[in-house]
């Protein structure tokens, strides 16, 4: 076998097309350059405009939101918190079977104020109402909230005096998870659905819907960071200045939050916290 | 002693008839009566004297019954006297259980039984909002059903008085520190009696929506 | 200077008491406070002496915080790190089932009671179930009485299963967690396999159990009690000989076996104290006298015996589980009575008296004759005592469980006061509590 060594040149010498920056390689020729290119990267044998061109099209390039969200997405820190029965399968998920470490939620925080997400595993009871509420409240934006089981979601079998039913009652809750108590898996899948939810859109409509705009909390980074709100006009600036993007973003239909897939959903439109 | 399958290992009729006199021998009056149905020894006994046949179970020789498994209430509430307080006795060397029924009338009914009524030994308030009873419209405090605490004579009965308290609004005199145990500090009622309602709320459906419809746009 | 400062104050508080009319209580205004030559703890010009309680400090440990086994709140008083007292505050799951059992039919109770001590769901069906079988009088046969064992050791050793990963986890261990859980989830396997489903399974009915055991079962349970006890020798060398694990619990938390037994307290906790007092023997029921096992008895009770009573419960299960499968005999799974139990469903499309049982049973349940009746068994924390009253309609007039969490949780005081904190979270990993039996 013979194997055909030659540079690829900017104009794609031999004949082969280079792709946008934007496309993936389509045809086994196309592929084939990406890799020929790959190996000379790795030689060092590529320059200039050949080097340029190579990271334009292998790096990830995005706006610094979307960014954001899939990191967010990817690294949720759950808060260790077990109500009632759903919590033994919230801890079978951690575990080896259904890992939830693969999907970057590895590191469980004891404390609010270190978690972004809070699994309401179990039966709220009025008593422990008021501190499942102080606990989401003590916890910094961006957080999200699965009610898992039939019970934080509607209050389940236990329609009485001492249960409250759902815990949507009291707390913003972003995705119900039913069973009683829903397999591992049923709620791996409700956690995945979220991190759909976290890169396709990180609010959540509900500030929109219960007009509360303005109650986030933010925690403050060191002194000299930019806050939060500096880094969401830098990338507004950053957003204005590029070309506009191939497909207009989808307006959003009243009641439609519970979508999980944006394709190329807008840029940081709609909400204010991000 | 113990039979294996489904009996439950307890004193025979005769037996039972003859614990409840040397009971009555010791303090008369003490049991009413007994009962022995569905493999489960019962002494009725007074609630004023039962105190007293409880000591006598556990520390009589040949008796023995030194360890208390249960102690539970229940609301009988068509049937008077409404209250009972359980007490399930273990004597773990003969492998023998024995249950005392304490019948108590709940004196916000009217119907006088012979037993103390609570006002004058409720336990005080501890905070405001928190009073150890219901209160009426009209301002006037129900009175509670009591009954003389055994913490002294079975220490595991502190916490599972203060469950029948919580549950059913039964005074347990002389207990050290009697207070609500799992429902709030400050709830107003005692869930477990027959009439207290179930609760929860109605479910709401298209076709009860309370508010304007599709209010949760 | 600052003694003549002092005096200058006494003076004029003293005039100020003396106008509004009450009396000083200070017999020599002009003593020192502090005497000479007494040991100082603190400078001496700091006016008025410090009292003994405030230098103690309570703190409130939960209802959230993750050593607790679930929300348990915990008010300690502390002088420095020794515990000197401690209030356990609980409530904070209270579902008010035994108020909902009330409510519907007796068949229907069930679910609701498994949901109470939710790690020993098959022991809380077997209460509810084996004391309204005594009030109803009914015997169930013999397969049932085997399949019934076969689920409930199966079922302790998926507690304490969970109670060995979440305990080591808590004393610093943290890897035991996943290998425990790997055993638990094949246990989950099993009961899916039988029942339908991992937890809650309603799998026990009045009269015997839901449904036979599929094909596969046995083949499955066998392979699983083949591989268990070199799991267990796994779990024994990765705690029994490590120091930090012995350090952190011999010696902790030891209670007196009076003691315990004034405070009601039974299961595991009893055992290591020396007590050889299981139900399972003492008071056998179902096909426990039919098996040999043995009762682990512990010496000195502290955190340590704990563990290893345990642990030596989990070799007896797979014993049980081993013995009860052998000796499995064939037949009915559930008894014959019609008045109280499903028929089977190829009946019902042939005799008429089938289908009306069917729907009676289904719209109405059976009635219970008058009576009531207190019944415990052995569950893994202890004896579970289910107390129905059945005033002859449908549905049950009194639900109460006798959990065993809720008396254990007396001793937990006499557990820690004396110790540090660390000896708290290892005397709570120890003492496994169940919050939602507790609450109920």
């Amino acid at each position: 076998m013979e194997i055909e060594r030659r540079r690829l040149g900017p104009a794609g010498a031999g004949g082969a097309r280079v792709p946008a920056p934007h496309e993936q390689p389509r045809t086994p020729e196309e592929f084939r350059a990406k890799a020929l290119k790959a190996r000379d990267l790795l030689r060092g044998d590529l320059q200039g405009r050949d080097l340029e061109e190579f990271v334009e099209q292998s790096v990830f390039t995005t706006t610094l939101e979307k960014g954001l969200n899939w990191g967010r997405s990817n690294s949720i820190f759950p808060a260790t918190f077990g109500l009632a029965c759903c919590a033994i399968e919230m801890m079978s998920m951690i575990t080896a079977r259904t890992d939830l470490a693969r999907f970057g939620a590895e590191a469980l925080r004891a404390s609010p104020r270190q978690a972004d997400l809070l699994i309401l595993s179990g039966r709220v009871s009025i008593k422990m109402a008021p501190v499942v509420r102080r606990l989401y409240d003590q916890m910094l934006e961006p957080k999200w909230v699965i009610a898992m089981g039939a019970c934080s979601s509607s209050g389940g079998m236990f329609h009485n005096y001492a249960v409250v039913q759902g815990a949507d009652k009291f707390m913003p809750v972003d995705i119900h998870v039913p069973g009683c108590p829903p397999r591992p898996e049923a709620l791996l899948h409700g956690f995945n659905k979220l991190q759909r939810m976290i890169r396709g859109r990180p609010d959540l409509g509900w500030r929109q819907r219960y007009n509360a705009t303005g109650t986030e909390e933010w925690a403050r980074l060191e002194p000299g960071s930019p806050s939060p709100e500096a880094i969401e006009a830098a990338a507004r600036a950053i957003e204005s200045t590029r070309v506009a993007k191939p497909s207009a973003p989808e307006p959003r239909t009243p009641g439609s939050e519970a979508e999980d897939v944006r394709v190329d959903g807008e840029a940081g439109g709609g909400g204010t916290d991000a | 002693m113990a039979k294996p399958g489904a009996v439950v290992p307890m004193p025979d009729a005769p037996g039972l008839e003859l614990i409840a006199q040397e009971i009555n021998a010791a303090q008369p009056g003490a049991v009413t009566e007994t009962a022995l149905e569905n493999d489960h020894a019962t002494l009725i006994v007074d609630p004023a004297h039962v105190l007293a046949a409880l000591r006598w179970l556990r520390d009589t020789e040949g008796q023995r019954y030194t360890f208390l498994s249960s102690l539970h209430a229940a609301d009988y509430l068509p049937a008077t006297p409404r209250f009972a307080v359980h007490y399930e006795l273990l004597s773990r060397d003969r492998t023998e259980r024995l249950n005392v029924k304490a019948l108590l009338a709940d004196p916000a009914a009217g119907s006088p039984n012979g037993h103390r009524v609570a006002r004058a030994s409720a336990p005080e308030p501890r905070t405001p909002g928190s009073e150890a009873e219901d209160v009426r419209v009209d301002g006037e405090a129900v009175p509670l059903p009591t009954i003389d605490s055994c913490v002294e004579l079975f220490p595991t009965a502190e916490f599972q008085e203060r469950e029948a308290y919580d549950m059913f609004g039964i005074t347990f005199a002389g207990h050290p520190d009697l207070r609500r145990i799992l429902m709030p500090e400050d709830y107003v009622g005692w869930p477990q009696r027959r009439d207290f309602p179930v609760g929860g709320e109605p479910v709401l459906f298209t076709h009860n929506e309370i508010e304007t419809p599709r209010w949760f746009e | 200077m600052a003694e003549q400062r002092l005096r200058d104050e006494v003076a004029e508080d003293e005039r100020v008491l003396t106008e509004r009319g009450v009396a000083p209580e200070i017999e020599d205004p002009t003593a020192p406070l502090v005497q000479a030559g007494a040991r100082i703890e603190r400078p001496p010009d700091i006016e008025g002496e410090l009292e003994p309680e405030q230098e103690l400090m309570t703190i409130n440990m939960g209802p959230h915080h993750p050593a607790t086994h679930g929300v348990l709140r915990l008010i300690v008083t502390l002088r420095g790190e020794e515990v000197l007292d401690l209030k356990p505050v609980v409530g904070y799951v209270h579902t008010g089932i035994e108020k909902n059992c009330e409510d519907k039919a007796y068949w229907k109770v069930i679910p609701y009671v498994e949901r109470m001590d939710y790690l020993a769901y098959f022991f809380n069906m077997e209460a509810f179930c084996g004391t309204v079988e005594r009030l109803l009088e009914i015997e169930i046969p013999d397969r049932a009485k085997y399949l019934r064992v076969i689920h409930m050791e199966l079922n302790r050793l998926h507690s304490h299963l969970v109670w060995l990963g979440t305990s080591a986890l808590d004393v610093g261990a943290i890897s035991m967690f996943w290998y425990c859980f790997r055993e638990r989830d094949k246990i989950l396997d099993l009961f899916e396999m039988s029942a339908g489903q991992r937890m809650h399974t309603r799998y026990f009915q009045v009269g015997g159990v839901f449904e036979d055991i599929p094909l596969g079962y046995e083949r499955k349970l066998r392979e699983f009690i083949a591989d268990m006890p070199s799991r267990i020798d796994q779990y024994e060398a990765l705690l029994d000989r490590n120091e930090i694990f012995l350090r952190r619990t011999k010696g902790v938390g030891a209670v007196s076996r009076e003691r315990l037994l004034e405070l009601g307290v039974t299961g595991p906790l009893l055992r290591a104290a020396g007590e050889p007092w299981d139900l399972r023997k003492s008071m056998p029921s179902l096909a426990y006298c039919d098996l040999d096992f043995k009762i682990p008895v512990g010496t000195v009770g502290d955190c340590y015996d704990r563990y290893r009573v345990r642990v030596a419960e989990m070799r007896e299960s797979v014993r049980i589980i081993e013995q009860a499968l052998d000796g499995l005999p064939e037949g009915p799974w559930i008894a014959d009575e019609r008045k109280y139990v499903l028929p089977p469903r190829d009946e019902l499309s042939t005799s008429m008296e089938a289908l009306i049982h069917h729907f009676k049973l289904v719209t109405e349940g059976y009635r219970v004759p008058p009576g009531e009746l207190y019944y415990s068994i052995e569950g893994p924390r202890g004896e579970l005592g289910c107390f129905v009253v059945a005033d002859g309609s449908a549905k049950p007039a009194r639900v109460h469980f006798r959990d065993p969490s809720f008396t254990n949780l007396q001793a937990f005081r006499d557990m820690c006061v004396g110790g540090y904190i660390a000896d708290l979270i290892a005397n709570l990993a120890m003492l496994d509590p169940i919050l939602g039996g507790i609450d109920r």
